[in-house]
């Protein structure tokens, strides 16, 4: 496929600036760039082709199963873009007064008061971009609750073996001490191992529960004890409460403050597609220190406040707002039944697919799981030479997207599905056929897996050329 | 099927480890250049810096995962081998010759593996 700058003809418009009907001001001539600017010269067919023709090269949730795990790509309902569409929320200025804009101070605040119900929480922000962002958000209260009571020796995060990559790195950017903690037999937190790490200088816990492996701890309750008991605060990753939202609440299982996902667990586009939002949440011994602005209520209406000892904005305004719109649009359309209904779709749905495979995969922990499970192809690697990665770039030839590949990364070889609650039982037993049938192509053929994929236009590029000198920019014919 | 050595001592870890007088040279073994996979970047510390015992000290990146990389001993850094910066292929290509760092005043160690327990080791995982 040509790239832009290779259907580029000079002197081709796309007319879309009109005539300047104001005054032209000139700039001095130093402040003038004095190359001329190289942008591809094309007319708009051939603009919205090659975007086109891009699409046609990306799988998307809407183009077919798209299992991959920790990421909970599920179908997001077309009600949400209608009602984000509205002109009552695409139409406004940020620095509109409030009084003109309760409708949307109304959705911000109802989005809240729901969320919070949903995960226990007193109070949160949506001003977090996205999940890692949250993240940051969430341990910032963290440490400005230890800096405001001048317990200033708490240094330590506690992160499990098991976690998302983003924790520590969070926990690192916001000066933290990652402490890494080995997961027991079962992939759960090894409580004697917590035990030993905590101290006088533990900041906090970050968990995921259910955790990446898909499993929800049994143990939790005794877990934030323990950290309590040493002083520090819980945070929870939000990443996989599709796994038990509507069912069990973080602040019911004793954590201070989370983050959650609205791009993964409530509808809104994801990846490429976002915006995301990763709004922050917490207790009320935290919510003095959330990001400005917040929304609040009275007689009046609603309104802008800052938090009392607030950690200042985090973002411009109030965040992703028309994603929130969406969001709050999904939470209202299944209510009070179809929030715990979606939730436990999700996890018969990745047992059922699990049940399907576990006779040819190996399961990294054979166990009921949660919305996703882990299987380990490293017998099939040391046995056949096939790997995590010829399995998943298998699925390319079949029009599925591949599971997310080794992670976690205590699992050797690791394939991770999550199918999410959007899935029919058509589409998963349609799935578990494509994995059996990549499965004896191992035994069988295993050539035609170290190739594949070989219907896609991109094949199987090489991936280490192109960490190792990557080409970022187009690379000009002139240029040296 | 992995090539471990006699002369080394290793790491539970995966690193090996290789006195020279009062210097211990470290790396990574032949089984996790495998495990890892095409390397494509090097993470090392500074000569003078200091590391400590099972705590890391860098990192390695491959097409698959960033992995960190552990010190089985704690000193003072006094040499880095600076050509896996540019060329971390090296790794893969022969991770005995290509050592990472080399490290002086040493004060502790872990307790190493011989090549028969570490080959033992690697082959009881998963």
């Amino acid at each position: 496929m040509k790239l832009l700058f290779e259907i580029s003809s000079k002197g081709r418009k796309l007319d879309l600036i009109p005539p300047c009907d104001t005054e032209e001001y000139s700039f001095n001539d130093e402040l003038l760039r004095k190359e001329k600017l190289r942008l591809p010269e094309v007319s708009e067919v051939d603009l919205s082709r090659h975007y086109t023709a891009l699409a046609k090269q990306a799988h998307g949730v809407n183009d077919g199963f798209y299992p991959l795990g920790s990421c909970t790509m599920k179908y997001n309902p077309s009600l949400n873009e209608t009602v984000a569409g509205d002109k009552n929320f695409t139409n406004i200025h940020p620095l509109q007064p409030a009084e003109t804009i309760q409708g949307c101070l109304e959705v911000l605040y109802q989005a809240k008061e729901l969320l919070c119900e949903i995960t226990g929480m007193d109070d949160m922000s949506f001003q977090p971009a996205a999940g890692a962002h949250g993240e940051y958000a969430g341990l910032i209260l963290i440490k400005k609750y230890h800096q405001d009571r001048n317990d200033h020796k708490r240094v330590n995060i506690i992160v499990p073996d098991s976690a998302h990559g983003t924790n520590p790195a969070s926990a690192t950017m916001v000066g933290f001490k990652v402490i890494n903690i080995p997961s027991n037999e079962n992939g759960g937190v090894d409580i004697e191992k917590l035990k030993a790490a905590v101290g006088e200088d533990t900041a906090g816990l970050m968990l995921t529960n259910p955790n990446t492996l898909g499993l929800f701890d049994p143990n939790i309750l005794e877990i934030t004890r323990i950290v309590h008991d040493a002083g520090g605060l819980c945070y929870y990753d939000g990443a996989n409460l599709n796994a038990v939202m509507g069912r069990v609440r973080p602040g019911d299982m004793g954590f201070d403050c989370i983050h959650l996902n609205l791009h993964k667990t409530f509808s809104t586009p994801h990846g490429g597609g976002g915006p995301g939002s990763g709004p922050v949440g917490c207790k009320n011994i935290l919510k003095d220190f959330l990001p400005a602005l917040e929304v609040a209520k009275n007689s009046g209406g609603y309104y802008f406040y800052q938090p009392e000892k607030t950690m200042g904005q985090v973002r411009s305004f109030y965040g992703n707002f028309l994603v929130v719109v969406k969001a709050l649009t999904y939470i209202k359309s299944l209510g009070k039944e179809g929030i715990p209904e979606a939730s436990g779709n999700a996890v018969l749905n990745a047992n059922y697919l699990m049940n399907r495979l576990k006779d040819y995969y190996d399961v990294a922990y054979d166990t009921i799981c949660m919305h996703e499970f882990v299987l380990s192809l490293g017998r099939m690697k040391r046995e056949h030479g096939i790997s995590a990665m010829d399995i998943a770039k298998g699925c390319l030839d079949y029009g599925i997207h591949p599971p997310t590949m080794y992670f976690p990364l205590i699992v050797p070889e690791a394939l991770m599905l999550e199918p999410t609650e959007t899935e029919s039982r058509e589409t998963l037993d349609q799935a578990a056929d494509i994995f059996i049938e990549l499965f004896k192509t191992a035994l069988k053929d295993p050539e035609k897996l170290h190739n594949a994929p070989l219907s896609c236009y991109i094949t199987r590029p090489n991936e280490t050329e192109a960490a190792r000198n990557p080409i970022l920019t187009y690379q000009f014919e002139n240029d040296q | 099927m992995f090539n471990y050595p006699k002369k080394l001592m290793y790491t539970e870890t995966h690193e090996w480890v290789k006195k020279e007088g009062d210097i211990y040279v470290v790396g990574i073994s032949d089984y996790a250049q495998d495990a890892l996979g095409d390397i494509v970047f090097v993470n090392l510390p500074e000569v003078d810096d200091e590391v400590f015992v099972q705590e890391p000290f860098g990192d390695v990146e491959s097409v698959k995962a960033v992995s960190d990389l552990y010190s089985p001993v704690s000193g003072v850094i006094c040499a880095v081998n600076e050509d896996l910066l540019d060329n971390p292929a090296l790794l893969n290509e022969d991770p005995y010759r290509n050592w990472l760092i080399k490290v002086e005043d040493v004060s502790d160690t872990e307790e190493f593996l011989d090549a028969e327990s570490y080959q033992q080791f690697c082959e009881s995982q998963g």
